[in-house]
């Protein structure tokens, strides 16, 4: 029954590589200006120590742009900038491209609302002791919410995982590109069946380390 | 006569209300609070005195009038001079509000870490000073979760204590815990105003606590200093109905007759 996983073999490690490949650059991405600019949007947020209106209005305004995008769409949309950037719009970094912008607001949301989490009486102890705002990020908001926000990237890197598979359609490659292409257009079900309980194990496997972690390191 | 330590002066803080109307919640306030008192503010909730206790380190920013704490207008600060201020003033709540996800020890060093100035074996030292003064030196590496609130209270006391405060101010501290709690903290207090000399300002809506704790008391009603008074002078009736009840608590705390005029209250 699994013939033809015999010969998809090389080609399989290949898509296991690039879908991770995938979803380390999206997740990087996604931390890296994500994580900052969720802080930002609920430090300036109307009650917090750094409300900004303006600010507020056209960051929200922004994110909610770039979620309200079928993924499949932004995608496509994004292959004139992708092909600037990369200089092609073919191949899992191209496809990192589109996953990074749709992970970064999705992400930033996430940060947001586990820093609105951080009980306010905690914020304004820290200001009654003399924190900076700085302080207030690294020593408070981060601490607390910390659990949080690992769950929030584990959220994300299963959302993720699915978005890669979609970015295979286009030529992005990874386990979802292997799941069309043998598994739909060549009828080949064993191949189905593989990817599919590879991507399930994949999800468990994150979703798991996600709550040990989370478990860890929450102390509250 | 001494410059008080504690002066609000013309103080006034006004809010938009939803409705597009303005609610004043401090009108024209003016307290003086001298160093090493014990000062009671108590009026129904609402009236005020939450944010009268947070305009003396800022939290609530008057929007006209002075706030003077150890010859210092903290109005005038840039802010970064104001948060150097605040290490005078310590801050304990309802709430605790202490770190969940930090042990006893981190919490403590908090106010000290992000100041500076202290190297690692100072501050160390300084916060087993204070986990001694309210007698936790052995929970320094438990987490808040790991406490009772009396112990988590006691840890913010040490904590408000850590940067060597001149006033202690403390919003409704025992309103979460029980009556046993709530008199072993008051000792606490009291320990550290003799001990240490720390000017202590704290707002509760118990009467008990403030009778058993202050030696001054001010009542705010609709957010004005209704009347201002000394615990233990009893030359004149008190005006408002919160006032002349704290004074039969004071006197039953003291186990001493009522004066004349008082006994039908």
């Amino acid at each position: 029954m699994f013939d033809n996983i015999i010969l998809i073999l090389p080609e399989l490690g290949t898509a296991i590589l690039q879908t991770l490949t995938m979803l380390a650059i999206g997740l990087s991405s996604a931390t890296l200006i994500g994580g900052p600019l969720g802080i930002v949007l609920f430090l300036v947020d109307t009650g917090q120590s750094l409300e900004h209106r303006p600010l507020s209005l056209v960051l929200g305004w922004i994110v909610n742009t770039i979620r309200s995008f079928p993924f499949i769409i932004l995608l496509v949309a994004l292959v004139p900038f992708t092909r600037w950037l990369i200089g092609t719009s073919i191949g899992p970094l191209a496809a990192s491209v589109p996953l990074s912008i749709a992970a970064i607001p999705y992400f930033a949301r996430l940060v947001e609302k586990s820093c609105k989490e951080v009980p306010r009486g905690v914020i304004e102890a820290a200001h009654a002791m003399g924190a900076s705002e700085w302080q207030i990020v690294w020593r408070v908001l981060l601490v607390e919410a910390r659990a949080g926000l690992v769950l929030a990237l584990t959220v994300l890197a299963i959302s993720f995982l699915s978005y890669s598979a979609i970015a295979g359609v286009v030529g992005g490659g990874g386990i979802g590109d292997l799941a069309i292409r043998y598994g739909y257009y060549r009828f080949q079900t064993d191949v189905m069946v593989v990817t599919i309980a590879l991507l399930v194990a994949l999800v468990q496997v994150i979703q798991f380390a996600g709550n040990r972690i989370a478990h860890k390191i929450d102390k509250r | 006569m001494t410059l008080p330590l504690i002066q609000i002066i013309a103080a006034s803080k006004a809010y938009p209300t939803h409705d597009g109307g303005i609610f004043h919640a401090l009108q024209q306030i003016n307290l003086d609070i001298a160093a090493g008192d014990i000062f009671g503010l108590i009026g129904k909730s609402g009236a005020g005195k939450s944010s009268l206790l947070r305009l003396i380190n800022l939290l609530e920013r008057p929007d006209t009038g002075s706030i003077i704490v150890a010859s210092q207008d903290l109005t005038k600060l840039n802010k970064k001079a104001l948060r150097r201020a605040r290490q005078q003033i310590g801050m304990i709540f309802q709430q605790f509000n202490l770190l969940q996800n930090t042990n006893v020890f981190d919490n403590v060093a908090f106010p000290l870490k992000i100041h500076g100035g202290l190297n690692k074996q100072d501050i160390h030292a300084r916060v087993q000073e204070c986990l001694a003064i309210v007698g936790l030196e052995e929970k320094a590496h438990s987490y808040p979760a790991q406490l009772s609130g009396g112990q988590k209270q006691r840890v913010a006391i040490a904590r408000a204590l850590a940067p060597r405060p001149q006033v202690l101010l403390c919003d409704e501290p025992t309103s979460a815990l029980d009556a046993e709690t709530t008199r072993e903290i008051l000792d606490t207090l009291r320990d550290i105003n003799q001990r240490l000399g720390v000017t202590i300002v704290i707002v509760s809506h118990e009467l008990a606590v403030l009778s058993k704790l202050c030696n001054h008391v001010a009542v705010i009603v609709d957010g004005d200093i209704a009347e201002s008074f000394a615990l233990a002078d009893t030359s004149q009736l008190r005006s408002t109905a919160l006032g002349r009840e704290l004074i039969c608590h004071w006197h039953e705390e003291h186990a001493r007759p009522l004066p004349e005029g008082l006994a039908h209250v």
